[in-house]
């Protein structure tokens, strides 16, 4: 097992005609991703074609998810729609009942992610993001922008708000020999689908993950709070943690829309030490996240 | 993107909140014209920066006067003569830093009779991804003493996106503001129209520190700031226009022209990276091995030729950077292209620092390569921890 997606997971993507939307697709496809069509309002019934690396395949594109979702029995979408229109898509991806949307867009307004955060209370969708490099479980499938090569399947859990912090995460514990499970960006917005504690949840109880790298950044209690309910949950397992920012100014949003220190609890330092009042292995600096996590597993 | 106190006000007062009658001046020959137009009999001189402290601030210059960044006037010419001493000089309040802000702009206001001083703003609660107003009896303070010393006294009232806002939330912020009577009726109207204000214009703060009870018993807006998402500006022209650059720091002015997303900073280590947990935890290891950065650069995932020789312009322009350290995990992006932008950009910028680049991702050996065979003083570094060594040895000998 994994989380959230595996090899029988089937992909659709919101965005499909786009650059970025087509792009990413050929590189999912390449890696072995069920893609199984795709959404562009104006140009359903038409077929796309993919080039290189994954010349020859087509996708079916429907003009709205509804029908996407009831032809291609969809269980995933992946959003590369522009912030102008990205939170219609993602409530058109909640009305269609999509088990699971992953919106990679960056820059969608805060605003429109609060009309978003609000339509997904009670309804049959997890939101993945936005602002985020996706999920990933290795050589299973691959929905979003992360570079797959980098990847190895193994049994490391990671979950992050920063996309090339992910990468970094990734990159060390494959060096290490010890390869993921599943990654999962949540994204660097302050107003987002899912967040650490709901996916750390997921990592306890999968079996194929037997450790976890949690990456987080200044701004906001979400680490504070993912600290206190792993340090309350009755699952244990060996967790290294990393928080990016602690020479950040204060009052300044550092690139990404969430990452702003805003009062003593969202800083680095009161973050680190939440988690380690957890029992959270902290990583020193970034390059030592697979390090960290070999020396706690030795122990 | 942050707004003056004056362009707060008439955006609230668009939207019906009560404002006190006011003026602005850019000119000091303006100045008492401006405050006879005011029916006084006392005036507010308000200095217009971009950060908060004003009224206790000071002024660097002494031909300034002992005064802070607001005062108060008792006639036209008074008004006139501190607008005058306020133009142009440097005042320095705990958010500006030491260097203090330049005043450009001065706001006369018609003075008011204050019975009480209440704290109101609002933002977007990132805990409950809802917009929240946070109401305290302790205006005029700092609200985060406040929330560390006396807790109780601050009262969060979050808005249900799909109702909007409701009578029981205004009775609920008027019930914690202490408000009775016609002031309570007043707040009634004030929060409805101040959180339209904040959704239509897609605010990400709006704080009133002061909101008061004059004398006569009406609320007043006595102070105003603003935010804006940036992220929402594509469709706000008007606040777009509001923009004051500056009070801006010129180089990142000049970043966000090129899409870059940089902060200044004060160390002496120049910092390129791709993304912006990686450009912050890059920050974080330099200082770890004992030196600081000199800024926070994020070059982007689609990081081409051009925006990578523009970070190398906008770093080597900063003269407190002693050595850069180039960050790039390409992920999708392949390392060729990156070294070829980085070797570009060395030799149409010029280099005089110590460069190191780290370079990971796809592609990464044949980028290896470009670098080793272009002839320039490049120290490469095979991991993160490697290259924030050699960027710290390199600057501190």
């Amino acid at each position: 097992m994994s989380i959230l997606i595996d090899k029988n997971t089937k992909v659709i993507c919101q965005g499909l005609t786009g650059k970025t939307g087509t792009f990413h697709t050929e590189q999912a496809i390449a890696y072995g991703t069920k893609m199984v069509g795709g959404v562009t309002p104006g140009k359903g019934g038409s077929v796309w074609e993919a080039g290189e690396p994954a010349k020859g395949q087509t996708l079916p594109v429907f003009d709205t998810v509804a029908e996407a979702r009831e032809k291609t029995g969809a269980d995933a979408s992946v959003i590369y729609v522009p912030p102008p229109f990205a939170a219609d898509s993602i409530l058109e991806a909640i009305a269609a009942e999509i088990p699971l949307a992953i919106c990679i867009t960056e820059g969608i307004p805060v605003l429109d992610m609060v009309k978003v955060k609000r339509a997904l209370d009670g309804s049959k969708t997890r939101l993945v993001g936005p602002n985020c490099p996706g999920v990933i479980t290795p050589d299973e499938c691959k929905i979003g922008i992360m570079p797959g090569h980098i990847h190895r399947k193994g049994h490391v859990g990671v979950i992050s708000r920063s996309g090339t912090l992910t990468y970094e995460a990734v990159h060390q514990t494959t060096a290490a020999g010890l390869g993921q499970s599943t990654c999962v960006g949540i994204g660097g917005d302050p107003v987002k689908g899912t967040d650490f504690i709901e996916v750390l949840d997921m990592f306890l109880h999968d079996d194929e993950t037997h450790s976890i790298i949690m990456i987080g950044e200044i701004g906001g209690s979400a680490e504070a709070d993912a600290a206190k309910f792993l340090a309350g949950h009755k699952i244990k397992k060996p967790t290294v943690g990393f928080i990016a920012g602690v020479t950040a100014p204060p009052g300044r949003r550092m690139g990404h829309a969430g990452a702003l220190v805003s009062g003593a609890d969202d800083t680095a330092a009161a973050k680190i030490e939440a988690m380690k009042s957890a029992g959270v292995a902290v990583s020193p600096t970034p390059a030592a996240m697979g390090r960290t996590l070999l020396e706690v597993l030795k122990k | 993107m942050n707004i003056h106190e004056y362009q707060a006000k008439q955006v609230l007062k668009s939207f019906g909140a009560p404002v006190s009658d006011g003026r602005v001046v850019t000119r000091a020959q303006e100045a008492e014209a401006a405050a006879n137009a005011l029916p006084g009999p006392v005036y507010v001189v308000k200095a217009q920066i971009h950060a908060g402290g004003r009224g206790k601030g000071k002024f660097k210059e002494p031909e300034a006067g002992e005064g802070g960044g607001v005062r108060l006037a008792k006639s036209p010419a008074e008004a006139a003569k501190f607008a005058k001493e306020m133009l142009g000089a440097t005042l320095v309040t705990k958010q500006t830093g030491e260097t203090g802000k330049q005043v450009n702009t001065i706001y006369i206001e018609n003075g008011s009779d204050i019975e009480t001083e209440l704290y109101l703003s609002a933002l977007v609660d990132r805990g409950t991804g809802r917009i929240a107003f946070i109401a305290s009896t302790e205006g005029g303070m700092n609200i985060e003493e406040v929330a560390e010393e006396t807790p109780e006294k601050i009262v969060t009232v979050g808005i249900d996106p799909a109702t909007g806002c409701m009578p029981h939330h205004a009775r609920r912020i008027a019930q914690a503001l202490g408000l009775k009577g016609a002031a309570a009726k007043q707040c009634g109207r004030l929060i409805p129209a101040l959180y339209k204000a904040f959704v239509e214009k897609d605010a990400s703060l709006l704080e009133i520190n002061p909101l008061i009870v004059t004398k006569g018993g009406d609320l007043l807006v006595l102070d105003a700031k603003m935010g804006f998402d940036p992220n929402a500006l594509f469709r706000h022209e008007d606040i777009l226009e509001l923009r004051d650059i500056s009070e801006e720091d010129p180089m990142e002015v000049k970043a966000s022209e090129y899409d870059l997303s940089y902060v200044k900073l004060d160390g002496n280590i120049g910092c390129m990276v791709n993304g912006a947990g990686l450009a912050m935890a890059t920050m974080d290891i330099i200082k770890h091995y004992g030196a600081e950065p000199a800024n926070f650069l994020d070059v982007g995932g689609g990081a081409t030729k051009e925006k990578v020789t523009e970070a190398f312009k906008i770093i080597t322009t900063d003269p407190g950077v002693k050595g850069i350290l180039v960050n790039i995990f390409g992920g999708i992006m392949r390392c060729d292209i990156i070294a070829e932008g980085i070797v570009a950009a060395v030799k149409e910028v010029g280099l005089e620092d110590p460069l190191v680049v780290r370079l990971e991702g796809t592609n990464v050996e044949k980028g290896k390569e470009i670098l080793a065979n272009s002839g320039l003083k490049i120290t490469p570094a095979d991991d993160l921890e490697d290259a924030a060594k050699k960027v710290v040895e390199a600057v501190q000998g």
